[in-house]
């Protein structure tokens, strides 16, 4: 009897308590799947380089399966930068310097399988209450990646549109910025939306203001105004599919903190726990996995 | 003899009585433990999930909705239990019109049934003075449903201690096309009766002074003043039940600063625990929220 309830009160001291806690610090429930899912995460950092490239080789097959059900437009807000830097001891700066490296990265994984259309929430307009040399800094990224990787938009033949307010932004920003939007214009096949300065409220508005001036100037009725109209007056009229398939929130905070509201209407909502610049090819596979196995009703029976 | 059966009966009714006396205890209990911190003021509702259940458990077509409405009883009860003074559901979608014709006929009477049973003495909008908005395009629905729905909101019209808004017929994009249009035809009204007509000043600004300009010109306040989902604040917590991650086009101009929680359990399995869950996790994040709130 004494020996059966110390196993018992071993087990639970060594593997659900720690269990627990550990689902507690990382958002997620306590499951086999999630456990077995942290011993290779776990498993995976002791790897080098070419075992890693070889689980990664299996990216081929799954992009062949998952050709026809790519989402055309995918939209991502970027964060976990600050809490990235935190965790290593770094500044501020740094982690968002890491937020944008591997925003270009994860950019050309997207591109290259397929999808049409990126949208990055870059800057919204609550973000103008953070400190003024976060700002500045974050103003300083933005102008330093929009000058460096012009060449590789060129070669890659990507177009980029910047959506927001613009009346806040520095003048070197607005100007590198109309340049690349105009050196970029007409490709057509890949579309990266940067939004600076941008609030889905802010976007719904200027659609209605855009749309009032029309009434009143005459160029349409009142009885005209529907949700294709709408559609084309909101600041993703730029793209061809200005609804995203999939909203992928990094850092596992489960909010659309004011970025597309109207446009979000039917999108898969993806919030992986894990912080933006650790995000990486492995865990955008994973976000596409996940994509390709919901079930698309949009209100009717499949 | 024979009284024994009897007798059984009464003591396992008996019983069962005081079982549910202690659940509900217990459970005031623990709401009254919760309420130490940050409650939320309003929590909506996708009620997703009755078709897979009513499969799943091999009954027939109509059945999981019904089992979905005695869940959303027993959600409301605990909400209002724990003092959540707005509470939101997204009943029926403008998109779920276009389901099969039998379905939606059945869902539409099993609606009305329900809306007819909400002005009864023993229902819960007696029980806990409930007052009953109805939000969506009414005018897509067939006359029955949409005059019992008036009749429950004009009933209710007094009642101020919670409020239940039911979403039927419902697009957030329609909604926000509807507050649109109700926007330009107030601004074009004001125009006209301050006699005021620029209409040939095409391409230019409107002309005159400052303030003149900004009552012209159409504010977000305008449009939010006409939305109809503006009788409550925004959401504090959005749970859809069957684990989906989407909107679905419900309240997207309300929610950018919802916590959005997925439980996987299909609605009519939606238990309290889901809710507290949820209640926890608004806890835990509430402090940054309201930071937040104040910058906006």
């Amino acid at each position: 009897m004494l020996s059966l309830f110390s196993v018992v009160f071993t087990f639970l001291a060594l593997f659900l308590i720690p269990g627990l806690f550990i689902s507690r610090r990382l958002n997620v429930p306590l499951s086999l799947t999630n456990i077995l899912r942290f011993i290779k995460i776990i498993a995976s950092k002791y790897d080098d380089a070419e075992e890693r490239n070889e689980k990664r080789g299996t990216m081929g097959e799954k992009q062949k399966r998952g050709r026809n059900i790519m989402p055309k437009h995918v939209a991502v807000i970027l964060d976990g930068n600050r809490r990235w830097a935190e965790k290593r001891g770094l500044g501020t700066s740094e982690g968002h310097e890491a937020g944008a490296r591997r925003l270009m990265e994860n950019a050309k994984d997207c591109f290259a399988m397929g999808t049409n259309t990126i949208s990055l929430f870059a800057f919204s307009t609550e973000n103008w209450e953070r400190p003024e040399d976060e700002v500045k800094c974050l103003m300083a990224l933005f102008e330093k990646y929009l000058a460096s990787d012009m060449p590789y938009l060129r070669s890659d033949k990507i177009k980029i549109s910047v959506i927001g307010n613009r009346t806040k932004l520095p003048e070197s920003l607005l100007g590198l910025i109309e340049e690349v939007e105009e050196a970029t214009k007409s490709y057509e096949g890949k579309n990266l939306i940067i939004a600076i300065d941008y609030s889905g409220r802010y976007d719904i508005l200027q659609a209605c203001k855009s749309l009032a001036n029309k009434v009143k100037d005459g160029l349409i009725q009142v009885e005209d105004i529907n949700e294709k109209a709408m559609e084309k007056e909101l600041l993703t009229k730029c793209s061809e599919f200005p609804n995203p398939d999939l909203l992928i929130r990094t850092s596992g905070e489960q909010r659309i903190s004011n970025f597309f509201l109207w446009q979000s209407a039917y999108t898969e909502l993806y919030f992986p726990t894990v912080l933006w610049p650790d995000f990486g090819e492995a865990e955008y596979l994973e976000a596409l996995t996940w994509y390709q196995q919901r079930q698309r009703r949009f209100g009717r029976r499949v | 003899m024979a009284e024994l059966p009897g007798q059984i009966r009464r003591m396992g009714g008996g019983i069962s009585q005081l079982l549910e006396q202690i659940y509900g205890f217990s459970r005031r209990c623990l709401f009254r433990v919760i309420s130490m911190g940050p409650t939320p003021c309003h929590i909506a509702f996708i009620m997703d999930g009755n078709r897979r259940y009513a499969k799943k458990r091999g009954l027939e077509d109509g059945s999981g909705h019904k089992a979905g409405f005695s869940a959303l009883m027993s959600m409301l009860q605990y909400c209002y239990e724990l003092g959540i003074k707005y509470v939101t559901i997204y009943a029926f979608s403008i998109d779920n019109f276009r389901r099969k014709p039998e379905e939606v006929e059945s869902v539409m009477d099993l609606m009305l049934e329900k809306i007819k049973s909400l002005l009864e003495k023993e229902s819960i909008v007696h029980q806990y003075g409930i007052r009953v908005y109805f939000i969506g395009n009414l005018a897509l629905l067939n006359d029955q449903v949409r005059a019992a729905a008036e009749k429950v909101m004009k009933a209710t019209a007094k009642n101020s201690r919670v409020v239940l808004l039911i979403c039927i017929a419902y697009n957030s994009t329609d909604e926000i096309v509807q507050a649109v249009k109700k926007s330009c035809i107030n601004k074009s009204d004001n125009i006209e009766a301050s006699g005021n007509y620029k209409h040939e000043d095409r391409g230019s600004d409107i002309e005159g002074t400052d303030m003149e300009n900004q009552e012209k010109k159409i504010q977000l306040v305008d449009i939010e003043e006409n939305m109809q989902m503006s009788v409550a604040p925004n959401p504090d917590i959005l749970i859809r039940s069957s684990g989906e991650t989407r909107l679905s086009n419900f309240l997207l101009w309300q929610t950018g600063n919802t916590q959005l929680c997925s439980p996987a359990a299909l609605w009519p399995e939606i238990g309290l625990r889901h809710l507290l869950w949820a209640i926890l996790n608004f806890q835990r994040n509430h402090s940054y929220l309201e930071k937040r709130k104040k910058q906006l």
